[in-house]
């Protein structure tokens, strides 16, 4: 074998030149850049699927104004802490939606990573110089800032829903964006309008909704909401990163992933259904003591849990630790998953 | 080939690669390869479908760790020194890796923070680097509307801000029509002559190897041969690389893809 070597006048010269450049050690800085720069991809890349956004949206409401509306009667009032008295069904199911909008947000991004996988887009982000690790829990900020998002949507709903407005409130909040539907259907059979006017008139009527809804809050004096939005927020949070870290570990290990109604029969409904999210667990264990049992072993039941009483701006410590734990136990297995070494990948024949 | 473990900063080769195996299972893609690419040297990696291009460029951007043997960049050992071998490195994939839906500049600045470079900074390289690929007047553009050779370009562009001194490119020129292709290796040659990179380029089409270049052919896993263009013929007798590359591999002449 011939060794390879460079002649004389070949060897780089010092200068200005791109090769000659030491690379900087990584400081915070850099960390925090990269961390930014992950997240703000992953919502810009959210905003930009209009779909997924509107299909993200209907999901819950569905559940919310059929489902609900249907279960009122049959399941009466519910009374489970942390309600001090009997409260309406749809107040009792809000949490459950809250976390079906985190459990499908979460599958949804370990879809697009096995996606990523095969386009390569994964491998543009393995290759950037910070550890493994920091790279996808970055990953999984994006997809949870992207899941929050969601959620404030959804609770700015329920809140105008609960506050019972009459139809001239309701026609003042949809008005705007009844309106932009038309002109989109009637775009979509005419093609009258270019992708800058519509992109104009999205944007006009997202601030026409927003100024409807000062509007309704001033006129009709609506109250501050009935939860505490706010305390919601770090319960969203975890219990995003934990369904995250759940469908990161998914992604790495399960091949057969990719379509999502395998996604849906073998992890959304049975973690959905098996769960609090939908019915006390005390009427569940009435009728079967083991499927009670499979519901308290059930991360998601504790995510829901915990929003459930950040709702009230109380904590769940139980439910707060085995959320934890169930975190740490999902990361670790991703990112085990994901190390180049000792990894799946590495065995299996990895990304791409 | 004895390697000096302390040579000094300015002889370390842009890339060492020494004895690595690797196998997928029973499926052993790579058997004792070893190669070296001198700083500011364009060196092409021949080989076929399947000769263990993609696992070796895998290996190299530490998508997976060699088992086996050995892999420096710039001295930097790719398992134990990971950053700064990986901060050093500039890779074009053979896969399309941007996102369609932002515009080139969103997709240069999400690689720029992905190198914890970010604000002015960020901003002047990618306005540098789209210059350096011609695509300037393209910047707001999404990258959808882009061709597949201006694409590519911008793939190369992305790779280079972080200025890295060693680009490797996975076949980056497949399914690029004639006149984007020339513009591509354009582009890549001239960052070698003018701007000192090493640069790694993975193919199967055989004209794209000059004279003045270094060549490695991998084969079925194995390196059968490391040189320059004018020691590779005169080893095989053969007058063209691809009669050089068919002798010495054996396979046979009139597949479409060995046109020279």
């Amino acid at each position: 074998m011939t060794t390879l070597s460079a002649t004389d006048q070949q060897r780089p010269r010092s200068g200005d030149r791109i090769a000659d450049n030491a690379p900087p050690p990584l400081g915070v800085h850099a960390y925090v850049t990269c961390l930014y720069g992950i997240v703000w991809r992953e919502v810009l890349r959210y905003m930009h699927q209009r779909e997924r956004f509107l299909s993200a949206l209907v999901r819950p409401l569905i559940w919310l104004f059929i489902f609900a509306a249907g279960f009122r009667q049959a399941l009466g009032v519910q009374n489970t802490p942390p309600y001090d008295g009997a409260v309406l069904y749809e107040v009792y199911v809000l949490p459950g939606l809250i976390g079906m909008i985190l459990l499908f947000n979460a599958m949804q991004s370990s879809l697009s990573m096995v996606y990523d996988r095969e386009t390569g887009a994964m491998r543009t982000l393995l290759v950037s110089p910070f550890p493994r690790w920091f790279l996808l829990v970055s990953k999984l900020v994006g997809g949870v800032a992207v899941a929050a998002i969601q959620v404030y949507v959804f609770l700015i709903i329920f809140y105008f829903w609960e506050a019972d407005l009459g139809s001239t409130g309701y026609a003042l909040l949809l008005g705007p964006l009844g309106a932009l539907a038309v002109l989109a259907i009637i775009n979509a059979f005419g093609k009258m309008f270019s992708q800058r006017t519509m992109a104009g008139a999205l944007a006009a009527a997202l601030i026409a909704t927003a100024v409807m809804m000062a509007v309704v809050i001033f006129a009709w004096d609506l109250p501050a909401p009935s939860m505490n939005y706010l305390a919601v927020l770090p319960a969203v949070l975890i219990a995003g990163f934990m369904l995250g870290s759940l469908a990161l570990l998914l992604s790495s290990v399960v091949r057969q992933l990719e379509n999502f109604a395998g996604v849906m029969n073998f992890v959304i409904f049975p973690m959905f259904f098996a769960s609090s999210a939908l019915y006390p667990l005390s009427r569940i264990e009435q009728s079967s003591p083991v499927l009670y049992y499979i519901c308290q072993l059930n991360p998601f039941t504790h995510a829901v849990e915990l929003i459930r009483f950040a709702l009230y701006a109380r904590v769940d410590w139980a439910s707060l630790g085995i959320v934890l734990l169930c975190t740490a136990i999902f990361l670790g297995g991703a990112i085990y998953a994901y190390n180049p070494s000792k990894g799946l990948i590495a065995r299996r024949g990895g990304p791409g | 080939m004895a390697v000096e473990h302390r040579t000094p900063e300015a002889e370390t080769p842009a890339l060492l690669v020494r004895d690595v195996s690797h196998a997928f299972g029973d499926n052993r893609a790579l058997s004792d390869v070893s190669l070296e690419i001198p700083r500011g040297r364009f060196v092409v990696l021949l080989g076929l479908n399947g000769a263990g291009k993609s696992t070796l460029f895998s290996l190299i951007t530490r998508l997976y760790d060699n088992v086996t043997g050995e892999i420096r960049i710039f001295g930097a050992d790719i398992r134990r020194r990971a950053t700064a071998a990986l901060q050093r490195l500039g890779v074009v994939f053979q896969s399309r890796t941007l996102d369609l839906d932002l515009t080139l500049q969103q997709n240069l600045f999400y690689h720029c923070a992905l190198h914890g470079i970010s604000g002015a900074d960020a901003r002047a390289r990618t306005a540098q680097a789209l210059a350096t690929v011609g695509l300037t007047d393209r910047a707001e553009e999404k990258v959808r509307n882009l061709s597949g050779g201006q694409s590519r370009r911008l793939e190369i562009a992305r790779s280079l801000l972080h200025r890295p001194s060693l680009l490797l490119l996975d076949e980056p020129t497949v399914g690029l029509d004639i006149g984007s292709r020339e513009s591509v290796v354009k582009i890549v040659r001239s960052l070698v002559e003018k701007e000192g990179l090493a640069v790694l380029w993975a193919t199967h089409l055989f004209d794209e190897v000059l004279p003045t270049d270094l060549v490695v052919l991998l084969h079925k896993g194995r390196v059968l041969f490391t040189g320059t263009v004018p020691e590779l013929l005169a080893h095989t007798e053969m007058q063209t690389v691809s009669d050089a590359f068919r002798k010495m591999t054996g396979t046979a002449a009139g597949t479409g893809e060995l046109a020279a």
